[in-house]
């Protein structure tokens, strides 16, 4: 009751959401940037690495983007894949049985 | 078995010292044996603040370079048995410290104490890093504020990297305790809450020291606010985070300062 009444009369003086905010938007970022410096890079090479499993990839086609918003990152893939790769996993399967 | 607990923030001036006397002397007064440890060479203030400061002779470094033996360095504490300080050095640099010294201090502190308290230096350097290396626990204490918090964010990453039992795969149990507390101010929303403190760095929380004037009363006496005035509300509440160290689940309050008669009657708060 008497904290109701404080938030009432001081709402003007409410800075800690503020304060809150700032450190949820700062932190993200910096413990992206401190915490795992290469993310990116690890990300990339082990995509490549499960893919390549299936599909010849040329590696300097594969890009991996990772773009932090305020309140949702994305990560963004692009690999390039070769015409015809549906009958070269084929193949591969068929040597594989075979 | 020997715990050995690191007060880490970061940031300087939060009351790592006043937290690592506090906690060492509440932890004594139940019967546990404490070392409190001063890594803040060059910068020493922990004996001061146990009002040991005259009775220093050996430091961290003698005993870490083979000058002193670990007895010769330990002084022990006049008001309760089985706490003892070893202080830093006041005129040495922190580069005098070793790594492999410094693990053989803590090694050799393990088989004398249940508990081995390191009060470290603020930032994350040399010295920071040195006393929360060979930690199983971690404090890190932590003010309503955003500087604080964001330096508290960094210590933990780093304990989370750079500390022995990180390196091994294993975790160091970390604990937030959050002084210099003001319940009105942050029901007022004045001052960052418990709630947002504890949801930004998702670490458990020891404890909630409220901002007081009783802290200083006790600094100024050279005795750890636990044993200056054990009535008084900083001191109840490091006595239960001092008690949920030890494993114990108690309700997490923030105890009040006593109000006089007069404040009381005009609704002002204790001074």
């Amino acid at each position: 009751m008497s904290i109701n009444l404080l938030r009432l009369f001081s709402s003007r003086n409410a800075t800690a959401p503020v304060a809150r905010e700032r450190l949820q938007i700062l932190l993200a970022h910096e413990r992206g940037l401190l915490g795992q410096p290469d993310l990116v890079v690890t990300l990339r090479e082990e995509i490549l690495a499960v893919v390549s499993r299936h599909i010849q990839l040329d590696p300097e086609k594969v890009t991996v983007k990772l773009d932090r918003g305020k309140t949702v990152s994305t990560l963004e893939v692009d690999i390039e894949v070769p015409n015809g790769f549906e009958t070269m996993v084929r193949d591969g399967r068929r040597a594989a049985a075979g | 078995m020997a715990k050995v607990l690191v007060v880490t923030s970061g940031k300087g001036g939060v009351g790592k010292t006043t937290s690592t006397a506090a906690l060492g002397a509440a932890l004594a007064q139940r019967g546990e044996s404490v070392a409190v440890v001063d890594f803040d060479v060059g910068l020493r203030n922990l004996d001061l603040v146990m009002g040991a400061e005259r009775r220093v002779v050996f430091d961290l470094i003698n005993v870490v370079q083979g000058v002193a033996k670990l007895q010769q360095a330990l002084i022990r504490d006049k008001r309760v048995e089985n706490l003892w300080l070893l202080p830093a050095s006041q005129t040495r640099d922190k580069d005098a410290l070793t790594d492999e010294g410094v693990g053989r201090v803590i090694a050799d502190l393990r088989t004398r104490f249940d508990w081995v308290l390191c009060d470290s230096p603020a930032g994350i350097e040399r010295g920071a890093t040195l006393a929360m290396r060979y930690a199983d626990e971690a404090v890190i204490v932590t003010n309503p504020e955003v500087s604080s918090v964001r330096d508290s964010d960094r210590i933990i990453g780093m304990l989370d990297s750079k500390t022995v039992k990180a390196e091994k795969g294993e975790r160091v149990t970390k604990h937030v305790l959050i002084t210099r507390y003001d319940p009105v101010r942050a029901a007022k929303g004045e001052m960052l809450g418990i709630e947002d403190i504890l949801e930004i760095l998702a670490v458990p929380l020891l404890g909630i020291i409220p901002e007081s004037q009783d802290v200083l009363r006790a600094s100024n006496v050279g005795t750890p606010v636990t044993l200056n005035d054990a009535a008084s509300a900083p001191a109840r509440a490091y006595f239960d985070a001092a008690r949920r160290l030890t494993g114990e689940q108690i309700a997490m309050v923030v105890p009040a300062e006593r109000k006089g008669f007069m404040n009381r009657l005009l609704g002002r708060r204790a001074a």
